[in-house]
């Protein structure tokens, strides 16, 4: 019994031994789990060669996860099995999970023990106020940063004689309908995501989203988001759908917003400036577009807008090698020569004044190819960030994303009206903010 | 008479079943019990500690209007999938048996969408039925607007329909062919001997014959199009449009690895447990009574 016992136990460790790498490896290896796709997340894989390349010492392994959403998901899920990276690309949404979570090896901290050199007042404000914890510490490492404008088609605007894009909203709105009578179909394409009508909206017009200054001084906010002007803007978008000037455009009408915009089919649409380096590969030949910021009503200030994208975060219950390889990624990736290639061949802006620095003396943003994408920046910096327009920082935001989606749906086909639709979703929001709290109760914003 | 069979050697049958009996509690009681456990506490996203929070989460669920909402698209979804997954698996299965021309081949692919996974058939079908670039827009440039799933829930949930009855089809195509053909043949050339046509035939000798099998795949194909629909709504259609195509497997996914909420997502799929146990306790008690097994 005990032989069969002993040749069990051994046939066992032989098949464990065979999930081990053959050979001891030489660098020190570490994982880095990220969320972009398509072709923004084949320059991830890049990016991670590129550092692999640069030295000896270390080695990045980088897995994509297939989406943001499920970079978090997988994330979570591995870290409850102690399977989970040493490093993983966490959006925007998602960081007040990350902050809350206990599970985090945070950036001041990696930066002390690993003596990495950080200058934390050269990033940019609009970029460190977004992550800052109420003490002013991020503790995560922005990453790839981005933040919406509008695409137009200049030659659609050329047909009613106009060569600049509409700087208010009454005048966006105006432009749309002279092309519908110059007989363009489609003037606007949009979809339900609602990180440019209601978060960078709220943003550029100084409107808060929900109370305690959008969550940021207190898990016990609410939205309040149905009784700003957004709920205005939406009604606008509504009627400009009734009247047949603008369109909605998703994966499953058969061609997204960004298709649309560059096969011509519709003439604006607001998109991330990540978007930048996508619209320029794919767009029809011959299509002359351009970017602005996004606009304004007329009776508003304009503010800045928010940083989007994602920030790297250092996971705990790792080794001191791999959290020294991580550290030594992350500082590759801050060299201005290395935020100036992945700002090059996507579109996403330098998060580092000093990065931005020195494309601009390098005349990155002269040009042709990469004309407008300094508007990103324009837009970001456009005035220092209030408290509303710093960020957003309520729990569980993509599931209330989801609620304000499916609201906006019901309200964009005629189910609901507008109004009602959105005071519905910010009553779910409110539920699911109430539940946040439940769930990490006893707990307080860092 | 006892009909049980009994071995001397249970030291052996214990261990002949045991794997099985392993892999039962680990993919199925284990979890169960956890969900369990989930569904009246509360579970932080990353692990940590749970707080007891009673009956809470099963009430915010039965007065949630978007649950509701849930429920009935997900029994709209299972009638209609299972009504014409096995109409229509039937009719192709008696056409089969019928050995028309060309009848091998089509036995043979017809069983191919069920080894095909539920995502690729998604895609497939949102690409077939997309309204601006799918082959079904020829339809919207004839009356326009006429389908558009991205924007009317009817639209969607038909999408849902026929993709799912398409896959299930096959798996029902398999059963109902071998059905048929266990049928004494005697039967029906009696039958066809005494002038019945076609239709009579089926009508009243095969279907008949075909009540066991046809109360089989009743159970399974309500039990699957209840829990196993995800894949498909998940590429098509999203849960949308407005929540039209928001299945209940559909929405504890959602709720609970994109909302990160674990212990309303555990509290949901618990009742959706004891329905579809409820649902398969119903076929049998009142169902199965009309089925006569030869």
């Amino acid at each position: 019994m005990s032989k069969r016992i002993l040749a069990a136990a051994a046939l066992a460790a032989t098949s464990l031994g065979l999930a081990v790498p053959a050979q001891a490896q030489q660098r020190i290896q570490f994982e880095f789990w990220y969320g972009l796709t398509g072709r923004l997340g084949e320059i991830m894989e890049e990016h991670c060669k590129r550092f692999n390349d640069s030295q000896t010492k270390y080695e990045a392994k980088c897995v994509g996860q297939g989406g943001y959403d499920k970079a978090e998901q997988n994330t979570i899920a591995a870290f409850r099995s102690k399977q989970h990276p040493t490093l993983v690309q966490i959006y925007d949404a998602g960081t007040v999970n990350f902050m809350l979570s206990g599970a985090t090896y945070n950036a001041p901290d990696l930066a002390r023990d690993f003596a990495m050199k950080i200058d934390w007042s050269g990033y940019f404000p609009g970029i460190s106020n977004y992550y800052a914890t109420s003490k002013g510490q991020m503790w995560s490492f922005p990453y790839n940063s981005s933040t919406a404008l509008l695409y137009w088609n200049k030659d659609a605007w050329a047909k009613i004689g106009k060569t600049k894009g509409p700087e208010t909203i009454e005048e966006w709105w105006d432009d749309l309908r002279a092309m519908k009578k110059a007989g363009i179909e489609c003037g606007f394409a949009f979809d339900y995501d609602t990180w440019m009508p209601l978060e960078q909206f709220s943003a550029i017009h100084n409107l808060p989203i929900a109370t305690k200054n959008n969550g940021y001084d207190g898990l016990d906010a609410e939205v309040m988001f149905n009784k700003t002007k957004f709920a205005d803007y939406m009604k606008d978008w509504k009627k400009l759908l009734d009247e047949g000037v603008a369109r909605i455009q998703t994966a499953q009408t058969g061609k997204t917003i960004l298709q649309a915009f560059t096969d011509g089919s519709c003439a604006s649409m607001l998109s991330s400036v990540a978007n930048h380096g996508v619209v320029g590969s794919t767009a029809k030949p011959g299509l002359n577009w351009g970017v602005a910021k996004l606009p304004v009503y007329k009776d508003f200030k304009r503010h800045n807008s928010l940083v989007g994208g994602a920030s790297l975060w250092v996971l705990q219950g790792k080794s001191k090698p791999e959290y020294e390889a991580a550290a030594a990624y992350i500082q590759f990736l801050l060299q201005p020569k290395e935020e100036q290639w992945f700002a090059d061949v996507t579109g996403y802006i330098p998060v580092t004044q000093a990065g931005y620095k020195a494309m601009v003396d390098a005349g990155f943003y002269a040009d042709p190819k990469r004309q407008g994408r300094e508007i990103a920046i324009e837009s970001l910096t456009f005035t220092p960030p209030t408290a509303v327009s710093r960020g957003i920082r309520l729990g569980n935001f993509t599931q209330i994303r989801a609620e304000i989606r499916s609201e906006l749906e019901a309200a964009f086909t005629g189910k609901k009206d507008v109004q009602t639709a959105l005071d519905d979703a910010a009553a779910r929001s409110n539920q699911i903010l109430r539940r946040f709290e439940q769930t990490f109760k006893g707990k307080q914003l860092p | 008479m006892d009909r049980r069979a009994s071995f001397d050697n249970l030291w052996l049958a214990g261990a002949l079943v045991a794997p099985q009996i392993l892999l039962v509690v680990v993919f199925f009681y284990w979890p169960t019990l956890q969900a369990l456990y989930w569904a009246f506490s509360t579970q932080p996203p990353f692990g940590g500690t749970n707080q007891w929070v009673g009956w809470q989460n099963f009430q915010q669920i039965f007065t949630d209007a978007v649950y509701w909402n849930s429920v009935r698209v997900s029994i709209i979804f299972a009638t209609l999938s299972t009504a014409l997954s096995i109409s229509m698996a039937l009719l192709l299965a008696l056409m089969i048996d019928r050995q028309l021309a060309g009848h091998k081949a089509y036995r043979f692919v017809y069983f191919w969408p069920y080894a095909i996974a539920a995502p690729a058939v998604g895609l497939a079908f949102r690409f077939i039925f997309a309204p601006d670039a799918g082959f079904v827009s020829a339809i919207n440039q004839l009356a326009p607007n006429l389908w558009n799933p991205a924007l009317k829930g009817w639209d969607a949930m038909i999408l849902i329909v026929i993709a799912n009855s398409w896959k299930m089809m096959a798996y029902n195509f398999i059963f109902f062919l071998a059905a048929l053909q266990s049928i004494p043949r005697g039967l029906i050339e009696a039958a066809a001997m005494d002038g019945s046509g076609v239709l009579r035939r089926a009508r009243d000798i095969q279907i008949p014959l075909l009540a066991p099998t046809l109360f089989f795949l009743l159970v399974i194909n309500i039990t699957e199009s209840f829990v196993d629909s995800f894949g498909i709504v998940d590429i098509t259609t999203g849960g949308g449009p407005a929540r039209a195509t928001d299945l209940m497997v559909f929405k504890i996914y959602s709720d609970g690895f994109k909302g990160l909420d674990y212990s309303m997502a555990a509290a949901q799929s618990i009742v959706l447990m004891l329905l579809v146990i409820g649902l398969t306790f119903v076929q049998f008690r009142y169902v199965e009574k009309r089925v006569h097994y030869a």
